[in-house]
């Protein structure tokens, strides 16, 4: 174990799809003490409420059981803490289910914490749900979960009450990081500049893989060794904050300054500004210093007092997306597609379709006409065609229309694929913090 | 020559928000990024995606830019039909800026 003045802390996974086997090596030979598993993306808890109304699923992370299954035996061997969001829209059943897998697996005496109260469904209604910067009033019935964003908190208590592995919903990214260096240092609420700290070191661990090299490299310009067996990092951190990010030696990938800054730039807008459930956490004069080899020393943050509100993500069902795409290549590849494109246009030409949409891709979808030069004609373009309708009857005319081209359009079009899905929106509303109450259950294996 | 030549970038996404960092390699480059690639630049440069004007946040401790790009509502991770939907390209076009 690393001395008494530090508390190692590891990121075990950057969503919830994210890579297992770099968390088990994570467990199995970094010298550390929690392992933390961020696994909701902004719809994530949604498509989660959406399959257990269903009865499709349970509402958890799908992924829950193989990642415990993975970790939990080498965790409860060097007692190692999980910390995760895994809840999704069913914390207390993903808390019931880690029990079970714990027992099936022999591992008695591990306290599994459910924490829950994030889920503000009954009083959202009340609240205006923004829309770039404007009120939206969206029908009630269209909306299909609330969630707020809670901080350290509720995870703190878990882990004050003995707590092996605490399992939450909706928490904000950093919180999950922040609370095990609040519980272990006895870090004060209104000390905002140590928890900004914390904060700034649960931001650069949030996406894991995003900090070692993973989403970085850039062959010429940012090359990136072994990435193939990429690392997830782990923070050494001190009493007062200062913290050096490192990852296992022998595994693939890199922690420099420059990976480091771009975490912690990423997603963020104001850098002397980062609001989070705990502290509004000030990232304008951290120092970044590479101390050694993947060792990087961050330092500096600053931070100001938590806002009175928390923000709410909200889920709304947003009608349903039919998409296909159909391939050319070879001469007049292009022209073959783009008369592709003018006969969908022509045959879906009705009203029960909106946003038709139409890309050349391999020529402009992504950067759009302006910005991407045409140097040439492309061997090969893949037309894509989208659409919403209000029902999944109509938008599936767009995936239907673009695999008659097959029999009913231009010469040599190939490799059809299509999709009709459900389309969830997410909103964001602000809520006064004292209408949330999270609660804690917790259960021995 | 191009901004790619001097800086690296990350694109995040937040709603129907943008963020896109720019980081000099070398700190002595960072005055030439701030000349050089005002908040009015950029801006022009995504014009085809934006609704209000870019925001441009200076970090001279880290040698970056950090801009903030409003998309219109209907352009959001969640709501967009682009093959891109959360515009996580969009750094790269930023980059082949010529400086």
């Amino acid at each position: 174990m690393g001395n008494m003045t530090t508390v190692q802390i590891g990121a075990g996974a950057g969503y919830s799809g994210d890579r297992i086997d770099p968390a088990v090596e994570l467990a199995r030979r970094a010298d550390i003490s929690y392992l933390v598993f961020e696994c909701l993306a902004e719809r994530t808890i949604a498509l989660a409420q959406l399959s257990r109304k269903n009865n499709l699923s349970p509402g958890y992370d799908p992924l829950l059981d193989e990642r415990m299954k993975a970790v939990l035996p080498i965790c409860h061997q060097k007692k190692i803490k999980i910390i995760s969001n895994m809840g999704a829209a069913n914390p207390m059943a993903a808390a019931a289910q880690t029990v079970a897998i714990a027992r099936q697996l022999g591992l008695n005496g591990i306290r599994v914490a459910g924490v829950v109260g994030d889920d503000v469904l009954g009083v959202i209604e009340k609240f205006p749900l923004e829309d770039n910067g404007s009120a939206l009033s969206i029908p009630p019935e269209q909306i299909i979960s609330a969630n707020a964003y809670v901080g350290a908190e509720p995870i703190v208590e878990a882990l004050a009450g003995g707590a092996d592995v605490v399992i939450t919903g909706r928490t904000a990214d950093p919180s999950l990081f922040l609370a095990p260096l609040i519980h272990e240092f006895r870090w004060l609420s209104n000390d905002c500049k140590t928890l900004g700290q914390g904060t700034l070191i649960g931001h650069l661990l949030e996406c894991a893989g995003q900090l070692t090299g993973g989403y970085f490299a850039d062959p010429g310009y940012k090359d990136v060794p072994n990435l193939a067996n990429l690392g997830f990092p782990y923070a050494e951190v001190s009493e007062h904050g200062g913290a050096v990010i490192t990852k296992i030696e022998g595994t693939g990938g890199m922690i420099t300054k420059a990976t480091c800054k771009e975490q912690i730039l990423y997603e963020i807008q104001d850098p002397a500004a980062y609001v989070t459930p705990d502290v509004v956490a000030d990232f304008s004069e951290v120092v970044v210093e590479e101390v050694g080899k993947n060792r990087v020393c961050v330092s500096g943050a600053g931070g100001r007092t938590r806002p009175d509100t928390l923000k709410v993500s909200v889920a709304c069902r947003n009608g349903y997306l039919g998409e296909g795409q159909i391939s050319y290549a070879g001469p007049g590849a292009l022209a073959r597609a783009r008369l592709a494109r003018d006969i969908l246009s022509e045959r879906l030409n009705h009203h029960v379709l909106s946003e038709l949409r139409f890309d050349l891709i391999g020529l402009n979808s992504i950067h759009g006409e302006k910005l991407s030069p045409m140097n040439g004609e492309p061997y090969e373009v893949r037309l894509r065609a989208i659409a919403r309708a209000e029902d999944r009857c109509s938008a599936d005319r767009v995936p239907r229309e673009v695999e008659a081209l097959y029999t009913n359009g231009p010469a040599g079009g190939g490799g059809v694929a299509s999709s009709t899905r459900e389309n969830i929106a997410i909103y964001a509303a602000l809520i006064p913090r004292d209408l949330v109450h999270c609660q804690i259950h917790c259960e021995v294996s | 020559m191009l901004l790619r030549d001097i800086a690296h970038s990350r694109t995040g996404d937040k709603g129907n928000l943008l963020t896109i960092s720019l980081i000099a390699y070398h700190e002595e480059d960072y005055p030439l990024l701030e000349t050089e690639v005002t908040a009015e630049r950029v801006s022009s440069q995504f014009s085809d995606f934006i609704d209000r004007p870019v925001i441009r946040y200076c970090v001279p401790r880290f040698a970056a830019l950090n801009f903030v790009l409003h998309r219109p509502s209907s352009e959001s991770v969640t709501r967009s039909l682009a093959l891109d939907a959360h515009g996580k390209c969009l750094g790269y076009a930023l980059l082949n800026l010529e400086i």
